[in-house]
């Protein structure tokens, strides 16, 4: 059992603010991704977690108990690194057995978890090799091995598959997956791969410089972005903002189409929807084509609305050509606003 | 002149010239260096006589006659001893001090770390004859002086900057996620630094530890000053140059410069690398 609870965390390298007061609680066995460009901060808090960096602020608990001024060794944490950080000086075997040594467990339950962890991992034939002959992928396996031997509460990972061909990436990805959610330890997996972040994750906490803007199920973070940001940062093609007029109480006008909104004081808010959610039609958004591009099972069309770029992903039957004007009509359930100012959903 | 004559027209002849320059130099350097040693072993290795003798032979006779007459020289084997104690005295202090002091500042960033590297190499700038007179005077206050201790002191202080640079490019070249994977598997740092760090750097410490050693082996002006009755092999032999016979001096030169090329020769990869060109 083991809960995690990140309470009011701040970070701070001299003047810079590298983590503004960050609260998070991850459920026990939950499967979190911190999610978010390179410098958002993500990293450090993992890092923060695992006791590798001190927080400027704050309190972190794991599994009922205030770990924040402990070393990384008595926190009940296993950590995977980015390059991996096998040792070059011990076999795979000896890698794996690192931690278990430490531990003193005797050698017979060292031998029992290293092979374990090593058939989990696919890795059996390699024990007797030394990581400078061993591939990308099988370092990974190896690193992965060696945390999990631990038999953690808590797995760390720092971005594990970034250094992977894409490919390889695919299958360690799914591999991970399975393997992660059989250990039934609690996971913190950072990682700047959206696409990683959905698959992998039960709960995805967005970061942007330093804040956790979102925390929520992949689809909620997809269907409702709690921020422009989120909604511009996860999916691909992002999200269509277009500038929305006011014409009445709770009734908005957005590229010569009325729809009904929420109420606001406000003058102009945003109308935002995804580029999936939009049919050609008759009725809809002014649009002009400006490129056609078609991928197989869908057309992406690049158009001009309301003097802004808007993309639609559009059934492929579709005839269209650059230049044409086009009616795109909003799935009515799938459309969101955002203020405009605190960027924030409305 | 025929290889000459084979070579593409295309090449340019600037490129040309620029490479028998190149060779040139090279050879030159070369011969800087290794005649005066190629010299040395034919005399060191002849015996009394043919030291002497003239026409010199082109090859040495393998006569150990003049090394058996510096070996059974009074007060050699002395000096021998002296030289090897203050050495290892040295390698110990250099090791022990440089090798804390290159982690320290490859691992931790603290006010002033720009300046106390500049410092460090400084200390090479500053020349020991000037220090000699003070130093001599401290030494016999202190009862340092004419001892193994005193000596290796001084060597220390000249041996340390390469000890703490050495060992720093060799701590740099070690990735920190290595430690930090051993502290989140249940080690404490030093734990750490004895079980991840320390086997991957010893190598490169080792060879640290040699250069000092050697330094302190070639070093004759501190020793010359600072001891008297317990004088180091380059001290005895700088003392007894002027009234020793020629192959005497032949062979205790040999018996100084071979040591320090074997064991310069051993650890010459890491010497690069305090450079900064690749540790290969």
């Amino acid at each position: 059992m083991a809960e995690i609870a990140i309470k009011q965390v701040a970070k701070r390298f001299g003047g810079f603010t590298a983590l503004h007061s960050i609260d998070l609680t991850i459920a026990d066995q939950e499967f979190m991704v911190l999610l978010g460009a390179s410098g958002c901060g993500k990293t450090t808090l993992l890092r923060i977690v695992a006791g590798l960096e001190t927080p400027s602020q704050g309190e972190v608990w794991i599994g009922g108990r205030r770990v924040d001024h402990l070393p990384p060794r008595d926190r009940g944490i296993a950590m995977v690194f980015q390059n991996y950080a096998v040792f070059p000086h011990l076999t795979v075997f000896e890698n794996i057995a690192f931690g278990l040594r430490m531990k003193k467990l005797p050698q017979q339950e060292v031998e029992r978890r290293v092979t374990r962890t090593a058939e989990l991992m696919h890795i059996e034939q390699l024990l007797k090799r030394y990581s400078g002959q061993l591939s990308g992928g099988q370092r990974q396996r190896v690193a992965v091995a060696r945390a999990l031997a631990m038999e953690p509460d808590v797995i760390l990972m720092d971005e594990p598959l970034s250094n992977l061909d894409a490919l390889l990436r695919l299958e360690m990805r799914a591999e991970l997956k399975g393997v992660l959610a059989a250990s039934k330890t609690t996971t913190i997996y950072v990682t700047h791969d959206q696409v990683e972040a959905m698959s992998l994750a039960d709960r995805i906490a967005v970061m942007h410089q330093g804040r956790i803007v979102q925390a929520a199920s992949p689809v909620e973070v997809y269907r409702n972005p709690a921020a422009r940001f989120v909604g511009s940062f996860i999916g691909n093609p992002p999200m269509n903002c277009i500038p929305a007029t006011k014409t009445g109480n709770g009734s908005w006008t957005v590229a010569g189409l009325t729809l009904p909104g929420p109420k606001s004081d406000k003058h102009r808010i945003e109308f935002a929807i995804r580029p999936e959610d939009v049919d050609a039609g008759d009725e809809g958004l002014h649009a002009t084509v400006r490129v056609v591009e078609p991928l197989g099972p869908h057309t992406l069309v690049t158009c001009d609305v309301e003097g802004g770029l808007f993309r639609a992903i559009l059934e492929s039957s579709a005839a269209i050509a650059v230049g044409d004007h086009l009616r795109l009509a909003p799935k009515a359930d799938r459309i969101r606003w955002f203020d405009p100012e605190t960027t924030n959903a409305l | 002149m025929s290889a000459v004559a084979e070579m593409p027209i295309a090449a340019p002849a600037a490129r040309k010239a620029g490479n028998w320059l190149l060779v040139a130099t090279v050879i030159l350097l070369s011969v800087w260096v290794l005649l005066p040693i190629y010299l040395l072993m034919v005399n060191a290795l002849s015996s009394p006589e043919e030291v002497t003798a003239f026409p010199k032979r082109f090859f040495p006779s393998f006569d150990f006659g003049s090394l058996s007459f510096f070996i059974n020289f009074a007060g050699v084997g002395r000096a021998l001893w002296n030289s090897v104690l203050v050495a290892t005295l040295t390698m110990i202090l250099s090791i022990g001090f440089g090798a804390p002091a290159g982690y320290a500042l490859s691992r931790f960033d603290f006010p002033g770390k720009g300046t106390f590297r500049f410092l460090v190499l400084m200390t090479r700038a500053f020349p020991l004859p000037l220090l000699a007179l003070p130093l001599a005077v401290m030494f016999i206050r202190t009862g340092l002086d004419d001892t193994a201790i005193g000596l290796a002191l001084v060597h220390t202080t000249l041996a340390l900057p390469f000890a703490v640079l050495i060992t720093f490019s060799l701590f740099s070249g070690i990735p920190v996620e290595l430690e930090e994977a051993a502290w989140t598997l249940g080690c404490t740092r030093l734990q750490a630094f004895r079980k991840v760090i320390l086997p991957l750097a010893l190598p490169g410490i080792a060879a640290s530890a040699v250069f000092a050693f050697t330094i302190s082996w070639n070093e004759v002006f501190a020793a010359a000053v600072l001891t008297i009755e317990n004088r180091t092999l380059t001290a005895f032999l700088l003392q007894s140059l002027g009234e020793s016979p020629l192959y005497l001096k032949f062979a205790g030169g040999a018996a100084l410069v071979i040591p320090a090329l074997i064991f310069i020769f051993a650890v010459r990869k890491y010497l690069f690398a305090m450079w900064g060109i690749a540790n290969r």
